[in-house]
C-alpha cells in the first residue's frame, strides 16, 4: 500500500498561541515585574521594540516524583580508557552535597541556568507596562467641535444605493410581507383541508363533487399565493451610516525641565524615565505623539532630545519663561481642537522666589483650558519649596486634569507614575 | 543499469513519492511490517509547535506547553539547538513530519527511519501491541481537547488549570506497570461518559456513606484496610474513590492518565526504538545505494548525519550526558546481525542459540517483538560491543566516601557489566516507587502514600513536599507520603493540612 503525503505548510502555524498565552496568563505577575524593572534601562523613544523577559525557573517548575541524590547506585558509562576493576576515587564534593541537602539552594546564585527567559513583543510589553492604567480626560476629546468625521453603520434604511443593501435584512422583511399578505388564503386553505380530510376518514360515502371542488379551491389559493411577488421594492433594506465626530487621536506632549545648575545628571536621568514613561504610554493610546522638548534656566528655549537631557547651563531658574513659551508653542502650531496636549513639566523644586505664583496664573489662565493633562514631578530629596505649594493650589482647583508628585530617587518614578494614571473609578 | 532517484539536493513532492516506493520495496523484501504511512511535509515553525505538545498533531490546552514552546522557541532562534529531523506517531496511518528544510538525502533518510524503522517497531514490539491503540490515539486526543476545552468554558479556565497541574504532577504515578488496561477509544469514551459519571458516583456514596466518627479509634484493627492491597496507580485510585471531585474533575484525571498510559511503552523501549530504526534506516539507505537509487554523494551526505546520530562521547568528554541510545541500541542490533552471518568463537559461547544461523532477519524481528529496553539488553548486549563501546561501571555507596569501578569491558565482569547497564534502563529502578499504602476511610479520610526505598535511594525532597499539595488537592483531605526501606519509615512527607491537622 502507498503512502500518503501531505503538504502541511501551509496550515496555521500558530498551534501553541493558545498555550503561549496561557503560560504568559499564569505568569502574568511575574512578568509584570520583570517588565516594570527593564523600562529603567530603555531608551526614551525606543517603543518599537519587545523585550526579554526573564523569570526564575523555580517559580515554574512542574515537580514529578524522582530520586534525589544518595543511596547506592550502579552507573555505566562509555570510554573508559585506564580504569580497572577495584580503582576507587573520592566522592566529589561541593555539588553531591548542595543538591543532597535537598532544598534547592545550592543552584540558586548560578548563572542564566536558572532563569526562564523568553522574548514578548512590544505590544504584549506595553501592555503588561501600562495594564490597569487609563488615561485622564480622553473623553474630553469627543466634544462637538470636533473637526474631523467618520462614518459607522447605525441602523438600516428603507432608500441607499446597492451597494449598501443589506440581504439578509431585505429577504427578512419580503418573507415577513408575504407571510402578511397571503394569511386570507392560507386560512382558507386550512380550513379546507381540514374539511377535506375529514371526508377522508369519515364512513359516508365522500361527496366526490364536493371534494373535488375543494381540491380546486386549494389549487387557486395556493396559486394566488405564489403569484405573490418573491421581493419587492418596498422590501429592500439597506445599511445606513451615521456621521460621528472623529475624537482626534493626534496628541503632543511636551517635556518642561527645568537645567539649571541645581539639576544633576541623576535628576536628569529620573526626569527622563518618567518622560519616557508618559511617551510610551500615550503612543498606547494616541495613533500619532509628536513630542516638544522645552528646556529652562532663567529663560526657555524649545530644543531636541539631546540637547534636553545631555546638556548644561548654568543660570537662575525662571519657571514662568517655560510655561510661556508652551502656551505660545501651542497657539502656533497645536490647536487644541486637533490634538491632545499633555504637559509634564519635572523640577527640583527650584524658583525665583516671586515667580512661582505668575507661574500659577499662566497655568490656570492660559494652559488649562487646552491642555488634557498637566503633570508635574518634582525630583528632590529636600524640603519642598514655593512652587510646590503654589502647584497644589492648582491641583485642588482640578483635581481631574492637573497631578503632581514627589520623587526621590530611581525607584519611586514607576510606582509614582502608575499613582498618577492608576484607572480611577468611573466618575461621572 | 538503473538511474538514481535524484541526483540534486533539493527535494520535491514527486521526488519523495518516488523514494517512498522504492523503500517500501526494500522494506518488503527485509520483512518489515508497517502501518500504512502518512507523510506530512511542515516548516520550521510548526516543528516547533510539534515539540511543544508532546509531538502530537493535536493536543490540549495547557500553559506547560507554552512554557517548552517559549523555551524551545528562544534556543532555537538563537542557534542553541537545532530542530529533530523527523517526528513519527505511534498511530495508524502512522504520522511522521518531514521538515521542508530537509534535502532530498535527508527525507530520504528520514523516510527509511521513521516510516519504515519506528513504523514497524510500534506495529511489532509487544509493549505497543498490548499497551497502546493506535487506531484510536488521535480520536481520542480530539475527544480529551474538546472536553478540556468545553469544562474550561463551562467552570473557567483557573479551576480546570488547578486539575490538571495536580494530574500532570503524578502522571508517572498514573499508569498500570503490570495490569494491561483497556485499550481506548473514543467512541467508546464518549458513549460511556455518561454512565460512568453515574456510576462513579454511586460506588462512591457506597464507600463513603459512614459520617466520619474519628473517636473510634479501638476498632479501626478490625475494619478491613482499604485498599486492600496497596495501588501503585495513584491517579486512578483518586479517579475512582476521592470522595469530593466532581465528575468533570474525574474525567480530566483520567484524561492524564490515559495520555500517560499511551506515552509509558515509549519510556520503556528507547534504547530498542531508537536503534531499530538507526539499524534499518542505515541498511535501507546502503540497499538503495547498492541498487543505484541513491548517488554516491547523497550515500556520504548520510554518513554524515548516520554518525552524528550515533555519536557517542566518552565519560570525560564535555559533552557527554549518559549513554546515547541510539548508538547502544544500532551496536546491539548491528552487532546481532554480525553474530548472525560471521560469528567468532566467542559469541558461539555468548550465543549459541543464533550464533551463525545466518537468518539474522527472522533472529533480529524476534528481538523487536518481545522484549524491553532492559531485557533486551540483558539479552543481547554482547560482549563485542561492550569492548568497543569500552563500557565500565561505577558503583556509589551511600555511606562510603568513595567511588569504585566495579566492572569493565573485561572477560571476568561481562555478565556483571551487562546487568548493570540493564538496571539502568529498569524503569522500576529509575522511577521511585509509590504507592496509595491506606486510607482512613471511617476516620479523617486521610491518604498515606508509600514510597518503597529500593537501593537506599530517597526521594528527591523539594519535589516531593510540593506534590503533597497537588494530591491533597485532588484528594480532598490530608495526605502523607512515607518513606519506607524495609520495616522502618525513614522520613514522612506532609501534605499543609496533615501538618496541621497533627499540630
Amino acid at each position: 500500500m502507498g503512502s500518503i503525503i501531505i503538504d502541511r505548510r501551509r496550515n496555521s502555524k500558530g498551534k501553541s498561541t493558545v498555550n503561549r498565552e496561557r503560560f504568559m496568563r499564569r505568569y502574568r505577575q511575574q512578568i509584570r515585574k520583570a517588565v516594570n524593572s527593564a523600562v529603567n534601562s530603555r531608551s526614551i523613544t525606543d517603543t518599537s521594540s519587545g523585550e526579554k523577559i526573564s523569570i526564575s525557573r523555580k517559580s515554574l517548575s512542574e515537580p514529578f516524583f524522582h530520586h534525589g541524590e544518595g543511596g547506592n547506585h550502579q552507573q555505566t558509562h562509555p570510554g573508559n580508557k585506564e580504569f580497572v576493576t577495584g580503582d576507587r576515587f573520592l566522592k566529589p564534593r561541593g555539588k553531591g552535597q548542595g543538591e543532597g541537602s535537598g532544598d534547592g539552594q545550592a543552584s540558586d546564585s548560578g548563572s542564566g541556568v536558572d532563569e526562564f527567559v523568553f522574548q514578548i513583543n512590544r505590544d504584549e510589553f506595553l501592555k503588561y507596562l501600562f495594564d490597569d492604567l487609563a488615561l485622564p480626560n480622553m473623553v474630553s476629546k469627543e466634544r462637538n467641535d470636533a473637526m474631523e468625521f467618520f462614518f459607522r453603520r447605525g441602523g438600516f434604511t428603507s432608500a441607499g444605493s446597492p451597494d449598501r443593501l443589506n440581504i439578509v435584512r431585505s429577504l427578512r422583511s419580503a418573507h415577513a410581507r408575504r407571510i402578511a399578505l397571503s394569511g386570507k388564503e392560507r386560512r382558507e386553505i386550512r380550513a379546507l383541508k381540514r374539511e377535506l380530510r375529514a371526508m377522508e376518514v369519515s364512513q359516508e360515502d365522500a361527496d366526490t363533487s364536493r371534494m373535488a371542488e375543494i381540491k380546486e379551491r386549494i389549487r387557486d389559493l395556493n396559486g394566488k399565493i405564489k403569484r405573490l411577488p418573491f421581493i419587492d421594492d418596498f422590501d429592500l433594506k439597506f445599511n445606513n451610516m451615521v456621521k460621528v465626530p472623529q475624537p482626534s487621536n493626534k496628541a503632543v506632549m511636551f517635556c518642561i525641565m527645568d537645567v539649571s545648575g541645581s539639576m544633576t545628571r541623576t535628576i536628569k536621568d529620573m526626569a527622563k524615565r518618567f518622560f519616557f514613561l508618559l511617551y510610551m504610554f500615550l503612543q498606547r493610546n494616541y495613533k500619532k505623539v509628536e513630542i516638544v522638548f522645552i528646556r529652562h534656566h532663567a529663560e526657555a528655549r524649545e530644543c531636541d532630545e539631546n540637547d534636553f537631557f545631555y546638556s548644561r547651563e548654568t543660570g537662575g531658574t525662571v519657571v514662568s519663561s517655560a510655561l510661556n513659551l508652551t502656551r505660545d508653542i501651542i497657539e502656533k502650531r497645536y490647536s487644541p481642537k486637533e490634538y491632545n496636549i499633555y504637559v509634564a513639566q519635572a523640577s527640583d523644586g527650584d524658583n525665583w522666589e516671586s515667580d512661582s505664583s505668575k507661574c500659577s496664573h499662566i497655568i490656570s489662565r492660559q494652559l488649562m483650558d487646552s491642555v488634557s493633562y498637566f503633570s508635574y514631578v518634582e525630583i528632590t530629596d529636600r524640603q519642598h519649596q514655593n512652587l510646590w505649594h503654589e502647584y497644589a493650589e492648582l491641583a485642588k482647583a482640578w483635581p481631574d486634569s492637573f497631578a503632581m508628585a514627589h520623587i526621590r530617587s530611581p525607584d519611586d518614578i514607576f510606582p509614582t507614575f502608575r499613582e498618577l494614571f492608576e484607572k480611577k473609578e468611573a466618575v461621572a | 543499469m538503473t538511474q538514481p532517484v535524484f541526483t540534486d539536493s533539493e527535494w520535491s513532492f514527486r521526488l519523495v513519492e518516488e523514494i517512498d516506493h522504492e523503500i517500501s520495496l526494500l522494506a518488503r523484501e527485509f520483512g518489515l511490517d508497517t502501518w500504512p504511512n502518512q507523510i506530512e511535509v511542515i516548516n520550521s515553525e510548526q516543528m516547533l509547535d510539534a515539540y511543544a505538545s508532546v509531538g502530537m498533531p493535536l493536543m490540549y490546552n495547557h500553559w506547560s506547553f507554552g512554557k517548552h514552546f517559549l523555551s524551545s522557541q528562544n534556543s532555537y532562534q538563537r542557534g542553541h539547538m537545532g530542530l529533530a529531523y523527523e517526528i513519527v506517531i505511534n498511530s495508524n496511518p502512522c504520522i511522521s513530519y518531514l521538515m521542508e528544510e530537509n534535502s532530498m538525502t535527508m527525507q530520504t533518510l528520514v523516510i527509511a527511519h521513521a516510516c519504515y524503522g519506528h513504523n514497524s517497531f510500534f506495529k511489532g514490539n509487544y509493549l505497543f501491541r498490548t499497551w497502546t491503540d493506535a487506531d484510536s490515539i488521535i480520536d481520542y486526543l480530539m475527544f480529551a481537547k474538546n472536553y478540556i476545552a468545553h469544562c474550561e468554558e463551562k467552570y473557567g479556565i483557573d479551576a480546570v488549570e488547578e486539575i490538571m497541574d495536580a494530574a500532570h504532577a503524578l502522571q508517572s504515578q498514573g499508569v498500570n506497570r503490570y495490569k494491561r488496561p483497556k485499550p481506548l477509544s473514543a467512541e467508546e469514551e464518549k458513549s460511556r461518559q455518561k454512565s460512568r459519571e453515574e456510576y462513579v458516583q454511586r460506588t462512591l456514596n457506597a464507600l463513603w456513606s459512614t459520617i466520619p466518627q474519628p473517636a473510634r479509634q479501638e476498632s479501626d484493627n478490625k475494619l478491613p484496610r482499604f485498599p486492600a492491597e496497596p495501588e501503585e496507580n495513584i491517579l486512578y485510585f483518586i479517579e475512582k474513590h476521592a470522595p469530593l471531585l466532581e465528575t468533570w474533575q474525574r474525567e480530566l484525571i483520567r484524561i492524564v492518565r490515559k495520555l500517560a498510559q499511551y506515552f509509558y511503552p515509549q519510556k520503556q523501549t528507547k534504547v530498542m526504538n531508537e536503534g531499530w530504526a538507526t539499524f534499518w534506516h542505515y541498511t535501507l539507505m546502503n540497499s538503495l545505494h547498492s541498487r543505484g537509487k541513491i548517488t554516491d554523494g547523497s550515500l556520504l551526505e548520510f554518513f554524515k548525519s548516520h554518525t552524528n546520530v550515533v555519536f557517542q562521547p566518552g565519560f570525560d568528554d564535555p559533552r557527554y550526558s549518559g549513554i546515547n541510545p541510539y548508538t547502544l541500541g544500532y551496536n546491539i542490533f548491528t552487532d546481532m546481525k554480525r553474530i548472525c552471518l560471521e560469528p567468532t568463537p566467542e559469541d558461539r559461547q555468548w550465543f549459541p542459540d543464533f550464533a551463525g544461523s545466518g537468518e539474522w532477519q527472522s533472529v533480529l524481528d524476534y528481538a523487536m517483538r518481545n522484549f524491553k529496553d532492559e531485557s533486551f539488553i540483558l539479552q543481547y548486549l554482547s560482549p563485542k560491543v561492550m569492548r568497543d563501546m569500552r563500557l565500565f561501571t561505577i558503583a556509589s555507596e551511600n555511606n562510603s566516601p568513595w567511588l569504585e569501578v566495579s566492572a569493565i569491558h573485561n572477560e571476568e565482569c561481562f555478565s556483571v557489566l551487562r546487568s548493570h547497564l540493564a538496571d539502568q534502563y529498569n524503569l522500576g529502578n529509575l522511577e521511585p516507587n509509590i504507592q496509595v499504602y491506606k486510607v482512613d476511610i471511617r476516620g479523617d479520610r486521610s491518604m498515606i502514600l508509600r514510597h518503597y526505598v529500593h537501593n537506599g535511594r530517597p526521594l528527591d525532597a523539594a519535589s516531593a513536599e510540593e506534590i503533597m499539595g497537588h494530591v491533597e488537592k485532588l484528594w480532598g483531605f490530608p495526605v502523607s507520603l512515607e518513606s519506607v526501606d524495609g520495616d522502618s519509615v525513614r522520613r514522612t512527607y506532609k501534605s499543609a493540612r496533615s501538618r496541621a491537622s497533627i499540630a
